[in-house]
């Protein structure tokens, strides 16, 4: 039987921290932590997630735990498994919480070559779709149309003009043994991939979408139900891709409504109809590609 | 395991290790001071479903014999597990 709420490990891993009330990135951390257990070593470069759990004296984290440079997260976790490994340690996870800026900018040279070495490593980016611990600035997966303060929003330019990168197709594309989204609005989708991932040889990646109230512009209660409403209205998916195969997990029925999504959080506030138009055309053609090229359930 | 307060902070620099590495889960300060409001469970309407304790992004709900209880030192009030309480068995009240 997969992890729920009833069986999933008591202990906490990711207690006392500093993220902000209702921070989606530090649930996927601490999920994650309850799935692996106590013999996880987890790797966390600069952002949000590093900075709220170690400030000296205060260390929030019950496994072993270490900040990597910006953009070294997989790097470090390769040496991780490496000097574990060559000491005869074998009953260990080695994994890596990255934000999107480490992820798809700085941090994808190393992540690249760690999954080229297929290096047996977890590696989960928590997406909260801009650099949130450095005052919300633009990312490549920061989604079309989105305020952050180096993509503003005025008269001609209303926010972030380029799409949201698709970092679950370009990791899957070197060939990776396992790799998946998911979203911190599901919760058992999520830790039935860690589970999954955690026997895994080789290199996994799960990207997951952690929404940011204070970059969000939303309240702090919201941080789930937007996460799940994102997946509802099909501007986010939850999928697979194992043995060289795309799998989609979740079909929502009917897509809930794309602009009551998008004007319940600030950053998204000031998009015109047109700009709506262009989000949802965008959504129906990636649904299109889904639908062509991923195994539907 | 679970993180937890300790009765010493270290103070000075002598009390500091020199190792770049420190025990884990040791904690100094509270999060209970970020809180203007605050979750209370209703025992009676509780059923143990145990969603407010996985949504919890502190994971200060713990399981208390067949249901919940909340770790209030570390709670912040952001009223996610209400929202995830499907039977209404908890309230955000208003800290004095
Ligand atoms: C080489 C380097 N460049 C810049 C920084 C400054 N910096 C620290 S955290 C951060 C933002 C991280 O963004 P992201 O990876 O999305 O994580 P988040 O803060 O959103 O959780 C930046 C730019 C740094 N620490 N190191
Ligand atoms: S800024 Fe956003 S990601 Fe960072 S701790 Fe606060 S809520 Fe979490
Ligand atoms: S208010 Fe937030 S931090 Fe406090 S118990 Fe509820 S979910 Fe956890
Ligand atoms: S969500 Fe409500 S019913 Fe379920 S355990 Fe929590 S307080 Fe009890
Ligand atoms: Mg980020």
């Amino acid at each position: 039987m997969s992890v729920n709420a009833k069986t999933l490990n008591e202990d906490e891993f990711f207690y006392g921290h500093k993220a902000c009330a209702g921070c989606g990135g530090s649930l996927a951390v601490r999920i994650a932590l309850k799935v692996l257990g106590e013999r996880s070593v987890a790797v966390l470069p600069a952002g949000c997630m590093s900075a709220v759990g170690f400030n000296f004296p205060q260390l929030c984290f019950g496994n072993n735990a270490i900040i990597s440079t910006f953009a070294g997260t997989a790097s470090m976790l390769t040496g991780v498994e490496a000097g574990l490994r060559a000491q005869g340690i074998t009953d260990f996870h080695a994994v890596g919480f990255a934000g999107d800026g480490g992820t798809a900018d700085i941090g994808l040279q190393a992540l690249s070559g760690a999954i080229d070495r297929n290096d047996d490593i977890l590696y989960i980016c928590y997406d909260n779709e801009a650099y949130m611990n450095t005052g919300i600035q633009k990312s490549s997966l920061t989604p079309f149309g989105a305020k952050t303060t180096t993509t503003p929003a005025g008269k001609n330019i209303r926010g972030n003009l380029r799409p949201k990168k698709n970092m679950f197709e370009i990791v899957a594309a070197h060939g990776i043994p396992y790799a998946a989204t998911a979203s911190v609005g599901y919760l058992n989708d999520f830790m039935q991939k860690v589970e999954k991932a955690a026997k895994i040889k080789g290199t996994k990646y799960i990207h997951i979408i952690a929404p940011c109230p204070t970059g969000w512009g939303i309240a702090t209660d919201e941080t789930v139900e937007i996460a799940k409403e994102v997946v509802d209205c099909g501007l986010w998916y939850l999928a697979e891709f194992e043995n060289g195969e795309y799998k989609l997990n979740y079909q929502p029925k009917e897509f809930t409504d794309i602009e009551s999504y998008l004007k319940k959080q600030s950053r998204f506030r000031h998009l015109t109809d047109e700009d709506i138009e262009t989000i949802k055309r965008s959504r129906d053609a990636k649904w299109d590609a889904i639908h062509n090229n991923f195994k539907i359930n | 395991m679970k993180p937890y307060l300790r009765e010493k902070a270290p103070k000075t620099l002598s009390e500091i290790l020199e190792a770049p590495a420190y025990e884990s889960g040791y904690l100094v300060t509270k999060n209970a001071g970020w809180r203007n409001i605050r979750p209370v469970i209703n025992a009676d309407k509780c059923v143990g479903c145990l969603q407010c304790y996985l949504y919890c992004p502190d994971g200060v709900i713990y399981k208390d014999g067949g249901k919940v209880a909340i770790d209030y030192d570390f709670c912040k009030g952001c009223g996610i597990c209400k929202k995830m309480c499907k039977t209404g068995a908890i309230e955000m009240e208003a800290e004095k």
